[in-house]
């Protein structure tokens, strides 16, 4: 669903009125502990990425084929901690969200 | 011309489905209900309706068959009564948070058990929260008036919400008593068409019905739904104007019977209030200013003109045909709360009566009358006529 920020211009009922709307939908709201990457110390070996069960972990492959690991979107990371478990050089620290609150 | 015909509350709801025309109707059938969708089946038999009748395998299904002919687009009705509202109740919510004008009659009768099939509110009072319009019907010509109303209303852009029309089991379901009929075109034309704003049958715009609505946006949606109860409340005026237009029965939210002067009052949903009016004439005979309230509209609750009804009278005793087991009767906390913002607090009474059915008998309910006018109210003893003490 799109974002609203009233329950006066939010069509009733949570009738979805315009298709592919899922992608504006962030699911990272769940999530109590999030994933900070040291980039001194990742190999950017994307064995994250391989292993994040969504589409949290940001990369890219470079020009001269090798890839890198650039971090994370938040609007889909439910913090499971997954990445931070498979890092083989543990650049991956799992911080309680509770750290972020404004 | 209005024909006159002696017929059941049943029937006469019947027939206000008929005339209504919905695109789908889907029951099934439960005692004292039954008859309803029977006669209603009957005229589907017969071609009088254009409507698709879905015999279903239990309640659960009826409800779940009804929110989605409702969201496809269609007009939509069923009618059930106690366990089978029971048996609905999931869906019950989930028909109002979807917005669905869908009008069902309830044959009201006791949630058993012990097993009881007779007229009883605990059905009603079960799902007050749920979010849907609830209206009570004294008579079969009320049941009859009522669901065509309730069509009107339910379906208004700015109401959205379904609703519930309540009349008595056997009492009135099954009593015959004569029923005003209007003409089939004064009621087609009042109801109209539905335009339904989100129809699932849209397919050049496509839409998504009853999704996940987690704790981003379900409050705000239950607002919504507030507002829609709130504009129920300020349309009921206006359709019941236009509807005494076609029928020259005039309804409010309150039915007040003899209140100009009254000092003792009693409130009474559905049937019992005949029975009531009998007493208040009997006692206005003695010379005691006695008068009758029947709320007509239980949701949304006429607060305001509960408040003005009551503020200033001597007493005020409320009777509920159904228990809240370890708090107060549904009817008389509603009323309790009303009074609190009354200028001049009567004293007030509860008293439950007529469970699974038991007669209530004039003489019966003379006893809060009288108590009242011996000033032996007491707001926090609950009180019952005809039990076996």
């Amino acid at each position: 669903m799109p974002k609203y920020d009233s329950w006066k211009e939010m069509p009733i009922a949570g009738v979805i009125d315009k298709p592919a709307t899922a992608r504006e939908y962030n699911t990272g709201t769940w999530r109590i502990m999030r994933p900070i990457v040291n980039k001194d110390a990742c190999i950017n070996c994307m064995q994250c990425w391989l292993y994040c069960p969504d589409m949290a972990i940001e990369g890219k492959v470079k020009e001269d084929g090798k890839t890198e690991m650039i971090g994370f979107d938040y609007n889909y990371c439910k913090g499971c901690g997954t990445c931070a478990k498979v890092c083989p050089v543990n650049a991956i620290e799992m911080k309680p969200e509770t750290e972020f609150l404004k | 011309m209005p024909t006159k015909l002696a017929i059941t509350g049943a029937a006469a709801v019947a027939h206000a489905m008929r005339q209504i025309n919905p695109d789908v109707v889907a029951a099934y059938p439960i005692t004292p209900q039954t008859p309803i969708v029977e006669y209603f089946a009957q005229f589907v038999a017969d071609g009088a309706v254009d409507t698709v009748m879905v015999p279903v395998e239990s309640e659960h299904s009826a409800m779940s068959a009804v929110v989605g002919s409702a969201a496809a687009g269609a007009r939509t009705m069923t009618a059930t009564a106690a366990n089978g509202l029971a048996l609905m109740f999931e869906i019950v919510y989930i028909a109002a948070s979807m917005r669905l004008p869908i009008v069902m009659p309830i044959v009201n009768r006791a949630l058993s058990g012990p097993i009881n099939i007779h007229g009883d509110h605990s059905d009603a009072y079960a799902v007050r929260d749920a979010g849907w319009i609830q209206l009570f019907a004294e008579n079969s010509q009320e049941a009859y008036d009522m669901t065509i109303i309730a069509t009107k209303l339910a379906e208004r852009e700015e109401v959205l919400t379904p609703a519930m029309i309540n009349l008595d089991g056997f009492i009135t379901s099954h009593g015959v008593e004569g029923v005003e009929i209007l003409d089939d075109e004064a009621v087609k034309n009042f109801v109209g068409l539905w335009e339904p704003k989100y129809p699932l049958l849209d397919i050049d715009n496509p839409i998504t019905h009853g999704p996940l609505d987690l704790f981003d946006y379900y409050f705000e949606h239950h607002r919504q739904q507030q507002e829609g109860l709130k504009n129920a409340y300020k349309a009921l005026p206006e359709v019941f104007a236009e509807y005494e237009k076609i029928s020259g029965r005039k309804y409010d939210f309150l039915d007040l019977y003899r209140m100009d002067d009254a000092e003792y009052v009693m409130v009474v949903l559905n049937s019992a209030a005949s029975t009531a009016k009998y007493v208040v004439d009997e006692l206005r005979e003695k010379g005691i200013k006695a008068g009758l309230v029947k709320p007509w509209v239980f949701t949304p609750f006429p607060k305001k003109e509960i408040l003005s009804a009551l503020d200033g009278r001597k007493a005020v005793v409320v009777l509920d045909r159904a228990m809240s087991f370890g708090k107060e009767a549904p009817l008389y906390s509603l009323i309790k709360s009303a009074l609190y913002e009354a200028k001049e607090k009567p004293m007030i009474g509860s008293y439950v009566y007529g469970l699974g059915g038991r007669d209530v008998t004039p003489s019966m309910l003379h006893i809060p009358f009288e108590e009242a006018i011996k000033g032996e109210l007491d707001p926090n003893d609950e009180r019952y006529l005809g039990l076996k003490e």
